[in-house]
Parts: C-alpha cells; sequence; structure tokens
C-alpha cells in the first residue's frame, strides 16, 4: 500500500488526478476495508445464515428455516430476557441522561476547585467493570452492606436488593447511574456551546432560572442529548457485564439472577451460545436484536424533528 | 485544549456575572450562593465517592471487621493481610503482564491504522470515500453479538482460541468509533497544509507523516487513552477467547478469584483496589486529554 501510494505520485503527469487521489484514498482507507471484509462483513453474512440452522459446533449446520426465529418467541426465557432488557433501557437511559445534565449544571457552577469536583465525577466511569459490579455487590449487600446501613440512618426502608427480584433492576440502575461521568463531560462541554447573550439578554427582560434554562439552554442541548440517547439506548440494549457479574455463582453458570430478573438479552444470548451451545439460536436473537437496534435508532431520528433544535450559532 | 480554553472563558463570562451581582445586591448574598454552590458540589461528589471508600476500607477489614453487624465504613484496626491474600491466591504478576501486553498492541494498533484511514476520509477528496465513511458510521451500531459467533469459529478454526491473536488483530485494522472521531478532528486541519506538502514534491503518505500527524497529537492521545482504557477493562472478548489460567487477564482473573474466593470480600476488594489503581493513575496524569476527548466525540 505503501509503495503503491508514493508511486502513484510519481507518476502523476502521466495520469489523471482523480484517478491519483483514488488510489491514495484507497490506499488509505485498505486497513478497515481488509479489517471490514474479515471481521464484520463476511463473519454478519455467515450469522444471518447460522440463524437459518441448527447448529451445536460438532456437527455441521443443519438448514432449518425460521425455526430459531418461531421457537424464540415461545420460549419463557427469551420473553423474560427482553422484558428486562427494555426495563432497563426504558428507565435506566432517560434517568440516567436527567441526572448527568443536572449532575452538568452543577458542574458548571463558577466555584473554586471545579476540576477536582469534574474529576471527581468522572472517576467510576474508569473503574472496570468487573470492579465496579463486586464493589456494588459488597455495597448492596443486605447483612453486610454499607448501602442498607445508610438508608436505616434516614429511615428508609432496607430492601434485599440482589435477592428480592424486585429491586434486582433498580440495584443495576443505580449501578449504571454510578457511571454517568461520560455523559456528564459531554454535556458540560455543550454547556460552554450556551450563547451568553441570550441569558443575558432573557435575564435582563427578565427571565427567571427556569425559563431561561428551558428557552435558552435546552434547545442548545438537544443536539447532544439526541446523540447521547441513541447511543444509551444502543449501550443499554447489549447490557451484559454488570448482570453477569452481579448474578455470576458457583452453583450454575447459566444463572439469571432471582426468578431470571437479571437475565438480559445479551446474557440470554451468551448463555445460548457458549453454555447450551445452541449457535442458531443465538445467532437468530443476535440478528433480532441488530434489527430492533437499527428500528429504534430510526425511530428516535425521526422523532428529532419534533425536539432537536440546530441553532446557528 | 480547546475544552480548557472555553473553560476559561466561561470561567470569565461568570466573573463578570459574579461582579454584576455584587453591583445589584448586598456582597453577604452573594457569597451565600457560594457557600451553597459549594455545599450542592460537596453532596453530589459524595454520592459518587462512597462506594470507592468502602472498597478501600474494606480492603483494610480483618475478616471479622468485614462480617461486622452492623457495618461500619472504617476499620477497627487497619490490616495488610488482605492484600497478602489476594496476591497469594492468584498469579496477580502474570495477570498483570499479560493486561499490559493487550494494552500496549491494541494501542499501537490502534494508534497506526486509524488516523491513516481517518486522514484518507477527511482530507483526500476521492470517489468512494462517501461510501466508506457511511458504512464505518453505520457499523457503529452494529451489535457486537452479530459478528461474535462466527469470529470465535473463525478464530477457533485458525487454531487461535486460547491465545492473544483474536484479542490483537483486529485493532490493527481501525475500531469505527475512533476513525469517526480522527476524522472530526482531521477535518479542522487546514487543506493549505496539505497543498503546500504537495507543491513541495512530497507523497500523499509523506505529507500524512511528516505533516498533518504532529499536529494530530492531542486527538491521537485522546484516542490511545481511549483505547487504553477499553482494553484494560475489558470483559466480554477475554471471557470468550481466554481459557487457561496463564493467559487471563486481570478482569478475568478477578472473575475467576471471584468464582473460587466469592465471599472472602476483604481479599476480594482488595484485589479490586489492586485493579484500579492503575486506571486511576492514567487518568489523573492524562485528565486533560480525556475530557477534550470525550467533548469532541460528544459535539459532532
Amino acid at each position: 500500500m505503501t509503495a503503491e501510494t508514493s508511486l502513484a505520485k510519481r507518476s502523476a503527469p502521466g495520469m489523471g488526478r482523480r484517478r491519483r487521489l483514488t488510489i491514495a484514498g484507497f490506499g488509505f482507507s485498505l486497513p478497515w476495508i481488509i479489517g471490514f471484509l474479515v471481521f464484520m462483513a463476511g463473519p454478519i453474512v455467515v450469522s444471518l445464515y447460522y440463524s437459518f440452522t441448527e447448529f451445536n459446533l460438532f456437527q455441521p449446520p443443519q438448514w432449518v428455516g425460521l425455526k430459531n426465529y418461531v421457537s424464540l418467541f415461545s420460549d419463557d426465557r427469551f420473553l423474560h430476557s427482553m422484558f428486562n432488557t427494555a426495563y432497563l433501557a426504558i428507565i435506566g437511559v432517560p434517568l440516567g441522561l436527567a441526572l448527568a445534565l443536572l449532575v452538568a449544571l452543577a458542574l458548571n457552577f463558577p466555584v473554586r476547585g471545579q476540576p477536582l469536583y469534574r474529576a471527581i465525577v468522572y472517576l467510576p466511569a474508569i473503574v472496570p467493570v468487573v470492579t465496579a459490579t463486586y464493589l456494588w455487590r459488597w455495597v448492596f449487600n443486605a447483612q453486610y452492606g454499607y448501602l442498607n446501613q445508610l438508608l436505616s440512618h434516614v429511615g428508609l426502608p432496607q430492601p434485599d436488593w440482589l435477592e428480592e427480584p424486585f429491586w434486582t433492576k433498580p440495584a443495576v440502575i443505580i449501578i449504571m447511574l454510578w457511571g454517568i461521568g461520560g455523559t456528564t463531560v459531554i454535556y458540560l462541554a455543550a454547556l460552554q456551546q450556551v450563547p451568553q447573550q441570550l441569558l443575558e439578554a432573557a435575564a435582563v427582560d427578565g427571565a427567571n432560572t427556569w425559563q431561561r434554562f428551558w428557552n435558552v439552554t435546552w434547545p442548545t442541548l438537544t443536539p447532544v442529548t439526541l446523540f447521547q440517547l441513541i447511543l444509551g439506548i444502543i449501550g443499554a440494549l447489549q447490557i451484559f457485564a454488570p448482570t453477569y457479574l452481579l448474578t455470576q455463582s458457583r452453583l450454575s453458570p447459566a444463572n439469571g439472577g432471582p426468578g431470571d430478573s437479571l437475565l438480559t438479552y445479551a446474557m440470554y444470548l451468551f448463555q445460548n451460545a457458549f453454555i447450551f451451545l445452541k449457535m442458531g439460536q443465538a445467532a437468530a436473537m443476535a440478528w433480532i436484536l441488530f434489527v430492533v437496534i437499527g428500528g429504534l435508532t430510526a425511530l428516535i431520528l425521526w422523532s428529532s424533528r419534533r425536539w432537536v433544535h440546530y441553532g446557528a450559532e | 485544549m480547546a475544552l480548557s480554553s472555553t473553560i476559561q472563558k466561561v470561567s470569565q463570562h461568570s466573573d463578570s456575572r459574579g461582579t454584576d451581582v455584587v453591583r445589584k445586591g448586598p456582597r453577604r448574598r452573594y457569597l451565600g450562593r457560594r457557600i451553597g454552590h459549594h455545599i450542592i458540589l460537596i453532596l453530589i461528589c459524595l454520592a459518587f465517592l462512597v462506594p470507592f471508600a468502602v472498597m478501600i476500607t474494606t480492603a483494610f477489614k480483618t475478616p471479622q471487621d468485614v462480617f461486622r453487624v452492623p457495618p461500619r465504613l472504617l476499620p477497627e484496626h487497619w490490616v495488610l493481610s488482605n492484600f497478602v491474600e489476594a496476591v497469594r491466591a492468584m498469579p496477580f504478576l502474570r495477570y498483570l503482564a499479560n493486561t499490559v501486553l493487550l494494552v500496549v498492541l491494541n494501542v499501537a494498533g490502534t494508534m497506526i491504522s486509524c488516523p491513516l484511514v481517518a486522514y484518507g476520509l477527511a482530507k483526500l477528496p476521492w470517489r468512494g470515500r462517501n461510501v466508506i465513511f457511511g458504512t464505518i458510521l453505520a457499523t457503529m451500531m452494529l451489535p457486537a453479538q452479530v459478528t461474535f459467533i462466527p469470529l470465535y469459529l473463525m478464530w477457533n478454526k485458525v487454531g487461535a482460541e486460547g491465545t492473544f491473536w483474536p484479542l490483537i488483530v483486529p485493532a490493527f485494522f481501525g475500531t469505527p468509533f475512533y476513525i469517526f472521531l480522527l476524522r472530526q478532528f482531521f477535518m479542522g486541519v487546514p487543506d493549505s497544509l496539505r497543498e503546500a506538502g504537495l507543491i513541495d514534491g512530497a507523497s500523499e503518505l509523506r505529507v500524512y507523516w511528516r505533516i498533518v500527524l504532529p499536529q494530530a497529537k492531542p486527538a491521537l492521545a485522546t484516542v490511545g487513552i481511549f483505547q487504553f482504557v477499553a482494553t484494560w477493562t475489558d470483559f466480554l472478548l477475554p471471557l470468550i477467547y481466554l481459557n487457561s489460567q496463564d493467559k487471563y487477564t486481570l478482569s478475568i482473573g478477578l472473575y475467576s478469584f471471584f468464582g473460587s474466593h466469592g465471599v472472602a470480600w476483604g481479599p476480594l476488594m482488595a484485589a479490586c483496589l489492586i485493579f484500579t489503581i492503575p486506571a486511576v493513575v492514567i487518568f489523573m496524569i492524562a485528565q486533560r486529554y480525556f475530557v477534550q476527548g470525550i467533548a469532541v466525540t460528544g459535539l459532532k
């Protein structure tokens, strides 16, 4: 590729400028093109094929048509995993965005020590997920954990977070909220783009804090919110490590937490593939997920026309 | 850099706003508001810090102290036995060496491939670049689950299951998200740089390597740090591919430690603490780039 590009340049007079550019551009993109063909396009086609087969790794795949897709929808664990994942995405993602925005507004207060405050809020976002989840397992521990101790001090109920099916998903959402540092920093950067003259003009005209936020600040934040919402939903629908590690137990590798209340979509997919060795079923699940993500992204983008403002500075 | 200058601008703004307030109202109101801001910020930071405090103090507690009812935050006696036990129970240095190897190679692969592709997409006006860029954006939506079964079988077939290869090679072919980020950066580099180089008779590759790439150090650092953290904290891929203890990374090592010592919370928290420190140190050193890089990705 290197030789090709420099060669193209040297023989330039004989060749059209456009052709030379095409060769150079193609050369620069070559790593990605090869990687895309080998690690993405090929596997995508193969996994689509697997999704129409029965395949356990030891015998060659057997064509079964739509059977994997049809049987999934009468599989209770599948439906349960869909519900759990939707719960985490629908409640966790908007809650995370709202909290990140509030924290960003606070971190934008013009006070001394601002960089330290910002660093502290961001810190959990770089803690390895294995560490973070075990840490929270200990904090959530009903008997010896520190969270219930805190709750008892302020007179709140102290649920058995990781054993009562009703409380396991809120526990995961709390872990998600602990890691909103990335989103907060993005909001913080976006807040610097809010036109100050407009805010000041609004203040002169007698607008109160809420009116200034709603009419000036929020519209400038909508494009970032759209971006974060899409990335957040895509991430939440694939949530795996926190729930997998929260339910990890020596006794059963195919665990889903109490009453399968923590069995997320990606976890059930993983169990199908690597524990039950139903590769065809797992591939079908992956394709359903892909279609759902594509559909939701399109839906959010479509709705964005109503609520996202691309102001001209 | 961009962000810190905007932060400065904002603090200038707020300074002027502050003096407005002083002019309008009594000085005490201004002071009261500042204290109010600090109180809000301290409460927020406490919420984020308490879990860290629990991890640190548990790591220094005696076993009896760990299982005390009701629990107390601070240890009765500070002891180091948990650390000794954690390091004895698992080949910590082996895990660390494996993780560092993967991190170094992944960061190197990313730094070589991603800016190359990104530059071609940002600065060379060639036919087909919109198609390539569109594909890159589309693959950012692709869930890893779609490809991981065929990829697993592919690596299996070439005999690389249980080795580091599946965890290293892909980085050398570029990651969509980082290419996107670097492209946004290169878009801001003036065309005149490239044109001047070409007029002087340099090849496109030479212009890229000698003139444009040195300009991109902050963006490269950002991407390098992202890749560092991504590899350092990765769980799913090592879980799928690594199957012998001498190949484990810290994540998987900790995972298997929990599998066999589940309720040994003292040593577990000690191991977690050891595991967290390197990421925190890197973060402290490179904090500026972190924040800046996230800002770049978030706004486009």
